[in-house]
């Protein structure tokens, strides 16, 4: 109350001139402190990895606490162009982008399939949506068991159609296919809730019109309800590019990048490079994250030009 | 509705549908229901092949093994250190950055919005090295502060965005109004607009515990003993150890799972509001 009287008492113009004060400073007082540590944590560490891509280090200061990195230029990159793990590991990414698509086609599947009203389907909706909550260590467990050799249910099911049971996991030409398998039940669950979301919002009266003139089945959902769904379209590739270019627990828990680093991806090539057993070679690693950041920022563009477009025209 | 509702069919299909949800969702959660089965089957059927025919017991023990054989319940112990502190760190400093994106209006107002956005997309090995080495120099290596200071940062960013855009949504008019009467700044924010993000900061809480529980990577990389690594770091070095022992892991998995799973089951609704911001316009 008595800041109420204070601000009274002044004159108008000194009243206006404090509020613009208050209006000005307000928000970089509120940004501060999750603008300083997203800073620290996010922001630098990205110039520094950048800047380190072009160093030799292995991880170390000297006794006087300085960096005992020598610069290399663009020797690290040089070097990335002929080693046949990193051209393994940027293959082997492409292959989960283009094959974790699969989980908007397949996820719309299962929303329209669960889009009803009947009893209990609250419950199944949140039961098909498990596999997202759960740990991706949880999932590569999991997928490990149903791929294990000579007893694993896949293993069986190869055997019983084949003659032969095949262990994906050990297989060099197939283990990345069997790890994007698992990769894509968590994916797939995300990508259903997204359109279950969607589903709900669509217009009634226009599914209502267009199945009065006759559309339905393939028509209905090509013309009618997919141009309605495209926020959750765009939100579902978003997360399913992230989701793809992230692999790397999956990679880490059933594979470790084996067998013979078949199945490694960029993500998990870095971490090996920097922090594996083969030595803490910091500046390659650096080298190998800036080409993952900068496939990424191609993704992170388009997403944020498509948010400014949405911004500006509000 | 689409697809037309299933009540509006025939009989005959009405049937189908009704066998085909719960064949559907074992076929589903298939290698789930296996782990799970396999956790309480007795060691001594795994060693006799005998993986999917009827246990000959059900076997608690597996899952008192390894509460009392391995530091599994430290993990979890470490498991919430980090992740509590977490969710009360990104939550509270999100709620200040998405007030002041959403509030005001300044020139740098979107700039400093998409960069939160952005960094909340970049792939963690771009910031692996200097993060790991700038926590060991803060002598916070292979602690919980540690680790949780650098999720609280990184989280921060998505929270923003989910924040700023609920708090948009919320009307104006309310902060005119008290601006009219001369209420500070800080008092708009801590008065008229904290008692409405109710919805927001439990949707926020849920999907970062979640998110926090379940990270792997950075576990990994800024932790080491059992002294402070978290349930998947640790599930992850037991799984080493028990080359094989399938019920031990899958014991392990399912207790590393249940933490998540009853926050999804007690929060549904607050945990798919926030999963699916923006998928509807």
């Amino acid at each position: 109350m008595a800041q109420a009287i204070d601000m009274t008492a002044a004159t108008p113009v000194q009243r206006s001139a404090r509020r613009w004060n208050q209006r000005t400073l307000a928000p970089w007082l509120f940004l501060a402190p999750g603008l300083f540590m997203f800073t620290v944590y996010v922001l630098w560490p990205i110039i520094q990895s950048i800047t380190l891509s072009f160093y030799d280090w292995n991880g170390l200061y000297n006794q006087d606490g300085d960096f005992t990195g020598t610069f290399v230029g663009m020797g690290n990159y040089a070097e990335l162009m002929t080693d046949p793990a990193f051209e393994t590991s940027l293959w082997n990414n492409l292959k989960w982008l283009v094959l974790y698509m699969a989980a908007l086609p397949i996820g719309l599947f299962i929303a329209i399939f669960l889009n009803q009203t009947v009893r209990g389907i609250r419950l199944y909706k949140s039961l098909f949506f498990f596999p997202f909550v759960i740990s991706q260590v949880v999932v590569g467990l999991i997928f490990a068991w149903f791929y294990a050799p000579n007893f694993g249910l896949f293993y069986l099911l190869t055997e019983a159609v084949t003659g032969k049971g095949t262990a994906i996991l050990a297989e060099p030409d197939l283990v990345t296919y069997g790890i994007i398998l698992a990769g894509l039940w968590p994916q797939i669950a995300y990508v259903m809730i997204l359109y279950l979301t969607g589903l709900n919002n669509v217009a009634p009266d226009q599914i209502e019109a267009a199945r009065l003139d006759g559309a339905k089945g393939w028509r209905m959902l090509w013309y009618v309800v997919l141009p309605q769904l495209r926020p959750a379209t765009f939100i579902a590739v978003i997360v399913t590019v992230i989701g793809a270019l992230r692999s790397f627990d999956l990679v880490s828990i059933m594979t470790s990048g084996g067998p013979f680093g078949e199945s490694r991806v960029l993500s998990y090539y870095m971490y090996e490079m920097a922090l594996g057993e083969f030595g803490f070679r910091m500046g390659y690693g650096a080298a190998i994250a800036v080409v993952l950041f900068a496939i990424m920022m191609i993704f992170i563009s388009g997403f944020i030009w498509k948010m400014w477009r949405d911004e500006t025209e509000r | 509705m689409f697809p037309r509702p299933i009540q509006q069919t025939s009989t005959g299909t009405q049937w189908l549908y009704t066998i085909a949800l719960p064949i559907a969702l074992i076929i589903w959660l298939f290698p789930l229901l296996g782990v799970a089965l396999t956790s309480l089957r007795p060691a001594s059927d795994l060693a006799q092949g005998n993986y999917f025919g009827m246990p000959s017991g059900i076997a608690w023990e597996n899952y008192v093994f390894i509460f009392t054989e391995t530091p599994i319940g430290q993990y979890m112990v470490n498991s919430l250190w980090v992740t509590i502190p977490t969710v009360i760190g990104a939550v509270g400093l999100s709620l200040m950055t998405g007030f002041a994106l959403a509030v005001y209006k300044f020139r740098s107002n979107i700039l400093v919005f998409f960069m939160f956005v952005a960094g909340n997309f970049v792939p963690f090995q771009i910031l692996m090295v200097p993060v790991r080495d700038m926590t060991l120099q803060l002598g916070m290596y292979d602690t919980w502060y540690g680790l949780a200071l650098f999720h609280v940062a990184f989280q921060t960013g998505f929270c923003t965005l989910f924040m700023r855009n609920f708090i948009k949504a919320l009307p104006f008019e309310l902060i005119e109004a008290a601006r009219v009467e001369g209420v500070s700044e800080w008092r708009i924010f801590w008065y008229i607009v904290l008692p409405l993000m109710r919805p927001a900061i439990a949707a926020l809480s849920v999907l970062v515990f979640t998110f926090i529980w379940n990270d792997f990577f950075w576990a990994t990389v800024l932790t080491q003993g059992v002294d402070s690594q978290p349930i998947t770091a640790g599930l992850s070095s037991l799984n080493g150890q028990w080359i094989a022992q399938w019920h031990l892991v899958s014991a392990g998995s399912i207790l590393a799972a249940l933490p998540p799973v009853a926050m999804f089951f007690l929060m549904q609704k607050h945990f798919i509001a926030g999963l699916t911001l923006g998928a509807v316009k």
